[in-house]
């Protein structure tokens, strides 16, 4: 029997329509929309009393009115259809295919909005990701199961740099299988052909499934859409025991998309318009990643943002940099020198870095070279600002040194070219060479032992090399 | 209500974790409901004639008006008896452990109900009164082996008082009858292993004291320069990434507390699982057995419902009590309170209510300063008059990291040591980022007292000298920005010396170096002396002519450096140091010789 159809749509303001002399209806039930000229449209409950219903429309409400348009609950919450055909497909927001292709033949249907992980069923994230980008593998490194946002602004390579990290991320132990799920919400049609002509070029859509909400599709749509990407990639990942990888951009139009909804409730505003439960809600995704104990699948996630006027305070990275474990940032003077990437190294951190870098996973000399590479580049950007402030010529030798390595280490160490894939070794090897230029005895965050076996031969070489263009010299 | 008749009513209402029930004539506010066919655990927090608002602790999907909404006639309580220690909770005390096995998924799927104490698990327990004896409110009539750590006592409730009429040894379950007490009426009393509280309500004591005495967590800038008392209140405010986290798990893991509570309120759920992996293999420096027999854990994730985190706070918080009255030092830490606060934000936004700040309701501060007030140090019921305390330590997330925000302003009206952390030194990579410019402790003087008792008067004139000199490295500072380091004397290039080394040295720890994470008051008091020394003896070579550049070259200063990594069993090296400092810094004064003219 289909479920009873009303047409007794009452209120409409913004994406939400009231609908009234309804019974048993659930809260949270999806529910389907005819419009007169035939078109369906889906929605959610979202409050209700005993004979009306509180209706979020996915697609919005252009086009509906209150008198011919018809409404059926459909007596269950949303739901994706899965399986492990999806891989290599495209999905519009709402999880229809949009690449011609056939619709999947689902081994399950799962609720989008998921359960909570149980934190005692949860493993610790620790097997190192290699993403080939040195500011990530060597300063902040990412394991799997962690979330790691990226923290950008308008204008700044962000999308250039989702892709190479889709692109080359692979786990140096173990060779299980690895996916991307990718979701973007309300990005513009170009940035999404860039994604998907990116990864058809170089054969990472076999093992990619996308869910994409543009700019112009309905701004609702992009509440559903994250939670999508994140049921299939939860049963990637815990159902056939696959390493996922999920991008979600652009969550700063999903926050908005939230306050849109919030501000047609009449809802009581937080900070700068925000809804109070933005937190909570951001939450219900970030919490999604992880790994579980007895399970060999991961969910690893890159959200991208886009800081409004590059403010780290405002709402949306501030509450993402509370939930998630650690941050990339971009960094607007870095790029404007032309560097790419350009990730801002002393602001970003990656939270779980230390569980997993060491002897067996990295090697033994990553977490001293790494700090003592912070150490060193903070000292750096120090001394040249004094240098703005007083000359050059107030600079003693050592923080000259300093600085030349600041310089350098921005150009050779955080500059790398976008199709270049280097390795934890080389990555590394990069940093003790840059050490080379620093005095030795200003090492103090590396153990004499590592200073003896990677420094010394270095030193020793490029002593050599000086002698011999002294003598080539005379 | 009349006896026995179950007060029922129906749904009216859902929104989110609100649903709105009428017929609910004759429930009390506070008590906790089951709603709907799934049976969901609920709390009444609002009544208008017979339509009561309940906040559901669990998602409420799928839930439509008209299902039954039953009031189980009990406030909000928790179980409290022998197994707390070890667990690992949600919000509402139901063991996430039991529940991954009956839900049989590694997700928290719903209306799962689960006893928060094992039902099956013997104990042994053995009376300490015998029959005849009169007892009153808090007496403790045995005493159970809960952990190598932990003696659980078995206290009369409070509220009873008479004789005992039976008691008996053995091995029991927590629901079994250990002892039966017969008040002054003749009524007969039976008293489990096991009992309940409700959470809204604190634990009585006999008598509240003042906090005199230190709770030592073995982290230098806290212990020496912001110490917190036993029974006192701290906060960490600061922004992502300054490490909150990091200090309150240090607390956790080196408090001299004889029992932790700590309680992740809407925080991440792999920071739980890092506390839960690790404190079992993390040695108590005190005992030498695992951290972990002493520690109870409380989650509930940001991705938990989110009425639940509301609850946890107090769940914790009575916890503790229970602890406390067993005359127990009890350390509890609550990370983070904001999370918490969000959480009242949200339902108040819910219920109507008309907002206060930031959309924060208007009883925000009432509802903080009534769970910081329930921190202290009393002497417990019972006629022992043992002594008991709990101390409370609430992390903070200001957005922003703004401290002008509502939470941060109202804890600070409550809590009385203020360890503000600094995003600027985060980055420089200098943990513990507490700011020593700006955070305070109000126990300072008190427990200066205390210490002085113990290093003869040295322990507060030490720790003035030290944030002296530091508040004059910052004004120092200053004018190196403006016109450089020449521009000092050479008496202020050792002020800026000894100020590094304080901060670099001293201030400065690596939780995650085996030997660095703690320091006991012993070390840190050498160490802090050796730096003082170096000062001193400095100051004193320059004026007998030594050359400051010697002075900054001298090697006893890497010596001073590695004072962290002294272990504990070796402190007489530190005293060695300080005889050796003298001597170096006085034969530099005694080469002297001529400046460079830089």
């Amino acid at each position: 029997m289909l479920p009873k159809e009303y047409s007794t749509i009452s209120n409409l303001s913004g994406p939400l329509m009231v609908v009234d002399k309804i019974t048993d209806v659930r809260y949270d039930e999806l529910a389907e929309i005819r419009l007169m000229s035939g078109e369906r449209r889906r929605g959610r409950v979202l409050e209700i009393t005993e004979d009306r219903a509180l209706v979020q429309v996915y697609e919005g409400s252009t086009g509906i009115d209150a008198d011919t348009t018809k409404i059926r609950f459909l007596g269950d919450v949303l739901t994706l259809p899965v399986s492990k055909g999806m891989l290599g497909r495209i999905f519009n927001g709402r999880g229809v295919p949009i690449d011609g292709g056939a619709d999947i033949i689902p081994d399950d249907r799962l609720d989008v909005n998921g359960n909570p992980m149980n934190p005692f069923s949860r493993d610790y994230p620790s097997e190192f990701i290699q993403t080939g980008i040195s500011t990530i593998d060597g300063m902040n490194p990412l394991v799997r199961g962690q979330k790691l946002p990226i923290f950008s602004g308008s204008g700044m390579p962000h999308n250039r740099m989702a892709a190479q990290i889709a692109r080359q991320s692979t786990v140096i132990s173990g060779h299980a299988a690895f996916a991307v799920v990718f979701a973007a919400m309300g990005i513009t049609f170009e940035e999404a052909s860039f994604f998907m002509e990116d990864f058809r070029k170089t054969g990472a859509l076999e093992r990619t499934v996308m869910f994409v909400n543009l700019a112009d599709d309905p701004a609702i749509e992009r509440i559903a859409t994250p939670r999508l990407a994140l049921t299939c990639a939860e049963y990637l990942a815990f159902e056939h025991d696959m390493h996922v990888l999920v991008i979600l951009t652009d969550l700063t139009n999903y926050c908005e998309a939230l306050r849109e909804i919030s501000a047609a409730r009449k809802e009581v505003p937080g900070r700068r318009g925000y809804p109070g439960y933005l937190y909570t809600d951001l939450a219900t995704m970030y919490e999604r990643a992880g790994r579980l104990r007895g399970k060999n699948g991961s969910i690893t996630q890159f959200p991208i943002l886009t800081m409004p006027e590059d403010d780290k305070t405002h709402p949306i990275p501030d509450l993402t940099g509370y939930i998630t474990e650690g941050q990339i940032i971009l960094g607007r003077s870095l790029h404007r020198k032309g560097i790419y990437p350009p990730v801002d190294v002393m602001p970003s951190l990656s939270r779980l870095k230390d569980k997993g870098i060491g002897t067996g996973k990295t090697r033994e000399d990553h977490a001293d070279l790494m700090n003592q590479l912070f150490a060193a580049y903070s000292h750096g950007k120090e001394a040249k600002e004094l240098a703005v402030i007083l000359g050059e010529g107030a600079l003693s030798e050592e923080d000259k040194a300093f600085a030349k390595f600041a310089d350098l280490f921005e150009d050779t160490y955080v500059r790398q070219g976008e199709y270049e894939n280097r390795t934890i070794e080389e990555t590394l090897q990069l940093g003790w060479d840059l050490l080379t230029i620093v005095p030795a005895k200003e090492l103090k965050r590396i153990r004499d032992a590592y200073i003896e076996k990677y420094l010394q031969p270095l030193l020793a070489k490029k002593a050599e090399d000086a002698l011999a263009a002294e003598t080539a010299g005379e | 209500m009349a006896e026995g008749k179950k007060i029922q009513g129906t749904i009216a209402k859902i929104s989110g974790p609100l649903v709105v029930a009428k017929g609910m004539l004759g429930a009390r506010m506070f008590d906790v409901v089951r709603v709907g066919a799934a049976g969901l655990v609920g709390e009444i927090i609002e009544l208008r004639d017979d339509t009561a608002s309940v906040q559901v602790y669990e998602e409420t999907s799928g839930l439509k008006p008209g299902e039954i909404v039953v009031d189980t006639d009990a406030a909000l309580s928790v179980e409290l008896g022998p197994g707390l220690i070890e667990q690992f909770y949600d919000g509402i005390q139901r063991p996430l452990e039991s529940i991954e096995s009956v839900a049989n998924s590694p997700y928290i799927t719903r209306g799962i109900s689960v006893p928060a104490i094992s039902r099956t698990k013997k104990w042994d327990f053995v009376p300490s009164v015998g029959t005849g004896v009169s007892v009153e409110s808090g007496d403790i009539l045995g005493t159970v082996r809960e952990t190598v750590l932990v003696e659980h006592r078995i206290m009369v409730p409070p509220g009873l008082s008479g004789t005992v009429e039976s008691i008996r040894g053995g091995s029991f379950t927590v629901e079994e009858t250990v002892a039966v007490v017969k008040d002054a009426k003749g009524a007969k009393h039976e008293i489990a292993l096991m009992s309940r509280w409700p959470v809204r309500k604190p634990r009585p004591v006999a008598k509240r004291l003042p906090p005199v005495v230190p709770l030592s967590t073995g982290q230098r800038v806290v212990d020496l320069f912001f110490p917190i008392a036993r029974g006192g209140t701290a906060c960490v405010p600061g922004p992502f990434g300054s490490g909150k986290t990091v200090i309150q798990h240090q607390l956790a893991k080196w408090a001299d507390a004889e029992i932790v509570v700590y309680i992740g309120c809407g925080e991440r759920g792999n920071e739980m699982t890092d506390v839960l992996l690790e404190f079992p293999e993390l040695e108590d420096p005190r005992s030498g057995q695992p951290l972990m027999k002493r520690t109870l854990l409380i989650a509930n994730t940001s991705n938990m419902p989110v009425a639940a985190r509301e609850a946890s706070i107090y769940t914790g918080i009575t916890i503790a009590e229970y602890f406390r009255d067993m005359g127990y030092s009890v350390a509890l830490m609550a990370d983070s309170t904001s999370r918490w606060a969000e959480a009242l934000r949200e339902m108040s936004g819910r219920l109507e209510e008309m907002p206060g700040e930031e959309g924060y309701p208007a009883y925000l501060g009432t509802r903080m300063a009534s769970f910081y007030e329930r921190a202290g140090r009393a002497i417990c019921l019972g006629k022992d008059g043992r002594e008991g305390a709990v101390s409370v330590i609430g992390a903070v997330s200001p957005p922003g990291g703004d401290l002008s925000e509502p939470v941060t302003q109202n804890t600070l009206r409550v809590a009385k040591v203020f360890w503000g952390l600094d995003a600027q030194l985060a980055y420089q990579r200098h943990f513990p980022a507490i700011n020593w410019l700006t955070s305070y402790s109000l126990y300072a003087e008190t427990l200066g007292e205390y210490w002085d008792n113990e290093y003869d008067g040295e322990w507060s004139e030490m720790r003035v000298q030290a944030m002296s000199l530091l508040e004059e490295e910052d004004q120092l500072k200053e004018i190196v920005r403006l016109v450089g380091i020449d521009a000092l004397s050479k008496e202020e290039r050792v002020v800026m010396e000894t100020s590094k080394s304080i901060r670099e040295d001293f201030l400065h720890q690596n939780s995650f170096h085996e030997i660095d994470t703690y320091a006991s008051m012993d070390k840190q008091v050498k160490m802090l002396r050796n730096i003082l020394a170096f000062h001193r003896h400095g100051m004193q070579a320059l004026e007998r002519g030594a050359l400051l550049r010697d002075l900054i070259a001298s090697p006893i200063r890497e010596e001073i450096a590695r004072m962290r990594y002294v272990e504990e069993s070796n402190l007489s090296q530190l005293d060695e140091l300080e005889t050796r400092i003298g001597e170096e810094l006085g034969r530099l004064a005694a080469a002297g010789g001529e400046e460079d003219v830089a």
